[in-house]
């Protein structure tokens, strides 16, 4: 089974056609980079395939639920980090994990190590007990990434978990992505390349609502090869996505 | 249709909390008491009565709702869509009707509060003379209602928006239509033309006329069951946004 399946996903807005029959399949221990320019319908498509936007047509599920007929079962395997990592900027870090744990239905107890595993792992104990409104960039970022992983779910969709970052917080958050991946299935949008041949074991690059390419990073770089030399991972994009992107 | 109601509290929790995270909440008791004292003492004719009861007190409350409602609701969910969080709430496994009750009850706490700081008045005219309490019990009760069905309205128009002034604004007015309705103003308006069930109706559903019931004494039940409707066909609907959003 597929852990995250959605095809012919369509959205759009007044006239124009953000996501134009975008499908992908994501099976356990996968890490798949979804790439695009900005406005390529990467965000519009993460939020159809939570079942956060419903859409005009296709169908998305999530561990083998399907996200509008049964979204509560979906959302169960599901964590979540929205574009921006929007939290409650009235709540400490604390407060707001608990609140997300608890919501997903963990146990006081369960709740107490999942909290302890946050901390350490995606290291929040400077943090701990600020008001997340006090919080830098990267830390709210962090908070975002812990409240998707507070439930240790199967699937992971994360809306450019690195972006406005540091190199230092970037090169964490890859690894945390990394150490987690095994027995997870993962999607993760960025406009970053670097990103993607770091952590990601597939590329999927939308432009204009459309999949153009969906690949390992390695074949969608012999493919572009010329005489043998592989080009980046840049010029394969702005082949693909147009001379606009990157 | 199924419920959690561990996700009601929940909600309810973090929302009662959210409204004392900033100093607004003092800030807004305090002027919930000035004004609803003020009013009472200097524009009801509280001490010319020479009467120990609360009847100017409660007057002005319909008039005091309609913008202090507007005003506790309006960010339960504009605020929300504004910040994003929504996105992050809908996509946990929760019902919208939980999130949309366990917000209305935090709101509709918040407000028990502030009446419950009202009581201070009580004590004054139990020591000034002999008001009768339970004339002073049903208008609290009968007031709680009316600030619950302004709550709700409120809480249904931040739905629409994500702009908090914006949600204030169209909440203030409709609310100020149903105080209205019940005036001789409207309904002289409506005489001259309107067939009379119309203008029994308008008049049946006053919140100023239904209140004004209450204050009185008697606990009606048609004016009981107008305001808890008024909550519940309003938190329908606004269900009913919250998931419609999902389309646009
Ligand atoms: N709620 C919306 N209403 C109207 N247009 C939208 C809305 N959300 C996104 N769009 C448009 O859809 C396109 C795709 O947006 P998005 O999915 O956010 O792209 P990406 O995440 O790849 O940058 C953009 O042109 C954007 O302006
Ligand atoms: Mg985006």
């Amino acid at each position: 089974m597929q852990l995250v399946q959605a095809s012919g996903l369509v959205k759009t807005f007044s006239r124009l056609r953000a996501v134009d029959g975008v499908s992908l399949e994501v099976s356990r221990g996968e890490v798949v980079g979804f790439l695009g320019p900005n406005g390529a319908g990467k965000s519009t498509t993460m939020k159809m395939l939570t079942g956060f936007l419903e859409p005009d047509a296709g169908t998305a599920s999530i561990a083998g639920h399907d996200v509008f007929a049964d979204p509560i079962a979906a959302r169960r395997h599901l964590g979540y980090l929205p574009e921006g990592a929007p939290a409650y900027g009235d709540m400490t870090v604390a407060d707001f994990l608990a609140f997300v744990g608890r919501m997903r239905g963990l146990s006081n107890a369960v709740l107490g190590e999942r909290l302890a595993e946050m901390v350490e792992r995606v290291n929040l104990a400077a943090v701990w007990n600020r008001p997340i409104d006090a919080l830098s960039k990267g830390f709210k970022r962090r908070v975002g990434i812990a409240q998707a992983l507070i439930h240790d779910p199967e699937v992971l969709i994360l809306d450019e978990p690195t972006d406005g970052l540091d190199p230092n917080q970037k090169h964490d958050m890859r690894e945390l992505i990394s150490a987690i991946a095994p027995g997870k299935a993962i999607v993760i949008s960025t406009h970053i390349l670097e990103e993607v041949e770091a952590i990601c074991s597939r590329v999927v690059i939308i432009a204009e609502g459309k999949v153009v390419a969906d690949a390992t990073p390695a074949a969608l770089l012999d493919a572009a090869a010329v005489d043998g030399q592989r080009p980046t991972l840049e010029t394969v994009f702005r082949s693909i996505t147009g001379s606009k992107a990157a | 249709m199924k419920t959690s109601f561990r996700t009601i509290a929940l909600v309810f929790g973090r929302e009662f909390r959210a409204y004392f995270a900033t100093p607004l909440a003092a800030v807004f008791l305090l002027v919930f008491l000035a004004l609803s004292a003020g009013l009472a003492f200097f524009a009801g004719g509280f001490f010319e009565r020479g009467q120990a009861d609360l009847g100017p007190f409660f007057a002005w409350h319909p008039w005091l709702f309609l913008i202090l409602m507007p005003a506790i609701g309006m960010r339960l969910w504009a605020d929300e869509r504004r910040s994003g969080v929504i996105e992050l709430l809908m996509t946990l496994p929760v019902r919208a009707h939980e999130v949309v009750i366990g917000k209305f009850l935090a709101g509709w706490a918040f407000t028990a509060v502030a009446l419950v700081l009202t009581m201070s008045f009580w004590l004054v005219t139990l020591y000034l003379g002999s008001p009768d309490n339970g004339i002073v019990v049903a208008s609290y009760i009968g007031s709680f209602l009316m600030a619950g069905a302004f709550l709700a309205i409120s809480a249904c128009i931040s739905a629409m928006t994500k702009n908090q002034v914006i949600a204030f604004i169209l909440a203030a007015i409709v609310s100020f239509l149903l105080v209205m309705s019940g005036t001789n103003l409207v309904l002289a308006a409506l005489r001259g033309w309107a067939p009379a069930f119309v203008v029994d109706l308008v008049q049946s559903l006053s919140f100023i006329t239904n209140f004004d019931r209450l204050t009185r004494g008697v606990l009606e039940a048609p004016a009981v069951i107008l305001f808890l409707s008024t909550i519940v066909l309003a938190l329908w609907i606004n269900v009913q946004v919250v998931d419609a959003k999902k389309a646009a």
